[in-house]
């Protein structure tokens, strides 16, 4: 019974895998159960998060920042802060992340249809304009070093996105800059022989 | 509560009160102050482990390096009390003289092309000596200043002349 190590872009979000020894809850301090908020109630906490929890400082700062900047109220809707969380995601390649983003994606859109397009073509899908202009804005901005430019300004303004709506573009594309780097680094997706 | 304006995000942003952008700023000033307090986390933890807050100072100047941004680089440089940490923030030095080698090709490569990432890169790192929870500190402090690197540069276009 061997894991497959994923290396293409799929819908089914996979299972992960840690590089590195997840923190173990027996052993956590006060300051790492209280940023995994472990209660007696809720001692569920992903591999994921207990990685993380070997930078508490960072992990108990980084959950609030993540949910202000996909969820806080106005602003660009919630479909396309996913679809900023995506353009980087696809150009990182953490296939993990662009499993549970397009999954959001498709969910909030109740439908598949964009994120289908971006799976199968990447940059070339065909999209409705403004889709064009954010996910382009998106993916030029997650290059390293960032490949946006005054064009793309232009083109996000031109699609119709107002000053806050770029601004929570800029954000949810840049925050996931950062969960690329953590997700994709510190662990393998993997689809599981057994599909437990 | 900080005072968003003084944040590196919004001043290397080029976003001002009352200026361009302010408006937006205002309204995501929870996320700005949030992004502040991360900043505070990776570059001077508590617990910094292995990685003392003068060397995360020179790290993070060449990650902004490697980004293009030496204004930002500069900044962050700014941050060390001491000059033993000095030399890395030059993308040119490998790091060898001080036993990092390992440690600053991992951290290029996460900055430059975290898709090539594989488990050999972190392999590397244990077979260096690198503990699991340093592998983590190094990880955090490279993917916040992709954010931060990123939201800079995303802030300068909105504030910037138009094409």
């Amino acid at each position: 019974m061997t894991d497959e190590v994923l290396h293409k872009f799929t819908r089914t979000v996979p299972h992960w895998r840690p590089r590195v020894k997840p923190v173990d809850l027996k052993e956590a301090t006060e300051a790492q159960l209280a940023a995994l908020q472990v209660t007696p109630s809720n001692t569920k906490v992903s591999d994921y998060v207990l990685v993380l929890a070997h930078d508490v400082e960072s992990l108990a700062v980084r959950s609030p920042l993540f949910n202000a900047i996909m969820y806080d109220e106005g602003g660009l809707s919630r479909a396309e802060r996913e679809l900023g969380a995506l353009g980087a995601s696809i150009v990182n390649r953490c296939i993990y992340c662009a499993a549970v983003h397009a999954a959001r994606h498709a969910q909030l859109e109740s439908s598949t249809d964009v994120t289908d397009a971006l799976f199968a073509k990447g940059a070339e899908a065909d999209l409705s304009p403004r889709d064009r202009a954010i996910f382009d804005f998106a993916r030029k901005l997650s290059a390293s070093p960032p490949k946006a430019d005054a064009s793309d300004m232009t083109a996000l303004r031109d699609a119709g996105l107002d000053e806050t709506e770029i601004l929570d573009l800029i954000l949810s594309t840049a925050l996931f800059g950062w969960a690329n780097r953590l997700m994709h680094v510190l662990g393998d997706p993997v689809r599981r022989s057994d599909a437990a | 509560m900080s005072d968003i304006w003084r944040t590196t995000s919004l001043v290397e942003g080029g976003v001002t009160e009352g200026g361009a952008g302010s408006a937006a700023a205002t309204l995501r000033a929870s996320v700005l102050e949030k992004t502040d307090a991360a900043e505070r986390a990776v570059f001077a933890p508590q617990d910094c482990g292995a990685w003392p807050a003068d060397m995360r100072a020179a790290l993070a100047a060449r990650i902004a390096r490697l980004n293009g941004q030496e204004q930002v680089a500069k900044r962050y440089e700014a941050r060390q009390q001491g000059q033993d940490y000095a030399s890395l923030a030059d993308p040119a030095s490998d790091g060898g003289e001080r036993g990092l080698a390992e440690v600053l090709a991992f951290m290029d490569k996460v900055a430059r092309s975290p898709k090539d990432i594989a488990s050999d890169d972190i392999a590397a790192l244990k077979a260096a000596g690198t503990t699991d929870a340093d592998i983590v500190r190094l990880c955090e402090l490279n993917a916040f200043l992709a954010y931060q690197l990123r939201l800079v540069a995303g802030l300068k276009l909105m504030t910037g002349p138009p094409e």
